[in-house]
């Protein structure tokens, strides 16, 4: 059969897209808990307020993926970018090389897909890359604080995926 | 091509959000994690969600209608159990967002976002009321024609698609760079729902339908 099209996501979704502790896939305190935090950026360098970023791990959790607050833990989480262009998950290393990142926006016509590597290693993906792209998809940071930008455009584009 | 290229430049905001690079293609590998995505249950999706009009003490504004569809795979087969979002302005074309500055009166009674997960035979059904056409800043007298945004999971992550439904015979839809995005004229029809006279309640409300289909693998052609 023949697809739907796909259409932005528009500007304004934050009364209905967002739902209470979409960000924390795990909950405060929980062993092994890692922050992502970063920014979205545009091809002149601004700051993009009005994005939403969801973040998948790849396996379910203990429960479905909006409720929240009880202890359990989810595979997947949802940020709306601030007016700075800031978003911060709460989440746990994945048990493979990477998180998956969708992005979506005024302005995309279409979602975005990349991968978020916490260590550079190697990786058929990483390794298939122009080695100056390779970074845009390591994070910075260590231990418990990690720490990565998307730009959309531009001078250090992210690198995004064929989907 | 289904899709709409990122770079759309009658829709001024792709200009500088449009990724420059083309996309790389994964590489073949079956255990890729984007090939799964999140799951929902029942239990977390209440009964009332997917009916816009009864979320607030009173009855909104505005013409009353019910969109029912399926959501398939590209082979038409349904896709149980996946989240569907629908967001939406009210009758006069006015979200209720902060920054929404369309001076059209909001709606106490309505506001415009439900959710509900299909059944098994891929159906999804929301009832709420036909959203106004408004005016946005994109060009001269530009204006939105009437939609209802459109989110759903499906299967895979890359099956992942957000959209936009418009109503059948809307005069806005020639002029609108978000609609025209979309380069092949049947590929925008599939973004048009059908007014269903069988879907349509006596006494009640009218009746749309609208299927999505979703991608499925990558390197599938679409």
């Amino acid at each position: 059969m023949k697809l739907t099209p796909s259409q932005t996501v528009g500007p304004f979704f934050s009364h209905a897209l967002p739902y209470p502790h979409d960000w924390e896939l795990v909950p405060p305190g929980h062993p092994g808990a890692i922050t992502l935090t970063g920014r979205v950026l545009d091809g002149a360098g601004e700051p993009v307020p009005d994005a939403l970023l969801e973040l998948w791990l790849g396996r379910a959790g203990d429960r479905g993926a909006l409720l929240r607050g009880d202890g359990q833990v989810s595979g997947f989480g949802r940020c709306a970018t601030a007016p700075d262009g800031s978003f911060t998950f709460r989440t746990v290393r994945p048990e493979g090389a990477y998180l998956s990142l969708q992005v979506f926006a005024r302005g995309l016509l279409r979602s975005l897909l990349t991968r978020v590597y916490l260590e550079d290693r190697p990786d058929p993906l990483l390794d298939g890359l122009e080695p100056a792209r390779r970074g845009t998809l390591i994070a910075t940071g260590s231990g418990e604080r990690y720490e990565f930008d998307v730009r959309l455009q531009g001078d250090g584009e992210t690198v995004f995926l064929d989907f | 091509m289904t899709h709409p290229p990122y770079l759309s430049p009658g829709y001024r905001s792709t200009v500088l959000r449009a990724p420059a690079q083309p996309p790389v293609a994964f590489k073949t590998d079956p255990d890729a994690i984007e090939l799964t995505g999140p799951v929902f249950g029942h239990h977390e999706v209440g009964a009332l969600d997917a009916d816009l009009t009864r979320q607030h003490a009173g009855e909104p504004l505005g013409e009353r209608i019910s969109v029912t569809g399926r959501i398939l795979d590209s082979s038409g087969r349904p896709i149980r159990d996946t989240l569907v979002e629908l967001w939406q302005a009210n009758a006069a074309g006015r979200y209720a967002h902060e920054r929404d500055q369309h001076p059209a009166p909001l709606d106490p009674n309505f506001t415009g976002a439900g959710r509900c997960l299909t059944d098994e035979d891929g159906r999804y059904r929301f009832v709420t009321i036909k959203p106004g056409a408004y005016p946005w800043r994109n060009h001269h007298n530009a204006w939105r024609p009437a939609h209802l945004h459109f989110s759903v999971f499906g299967r895979a992550f890359t099956e992942r698609l957000v959209t936009q439904m418009y109503f059948p015979g809307d005069p806005l839809m020639p002029f609108d760079p978000i609609l025209q995005s979309v380069p092949n004229e049947s590929a925008r029809q599939r973004l048009v729902s059908a007014f269903s006279m069988e879907l349509t309640e006596p006494e009640w409300a009218l009746g749309y339908s609208f299927d999505i289909v979703l991608g499925s693998t990558p390197m599938e052609s679409s």
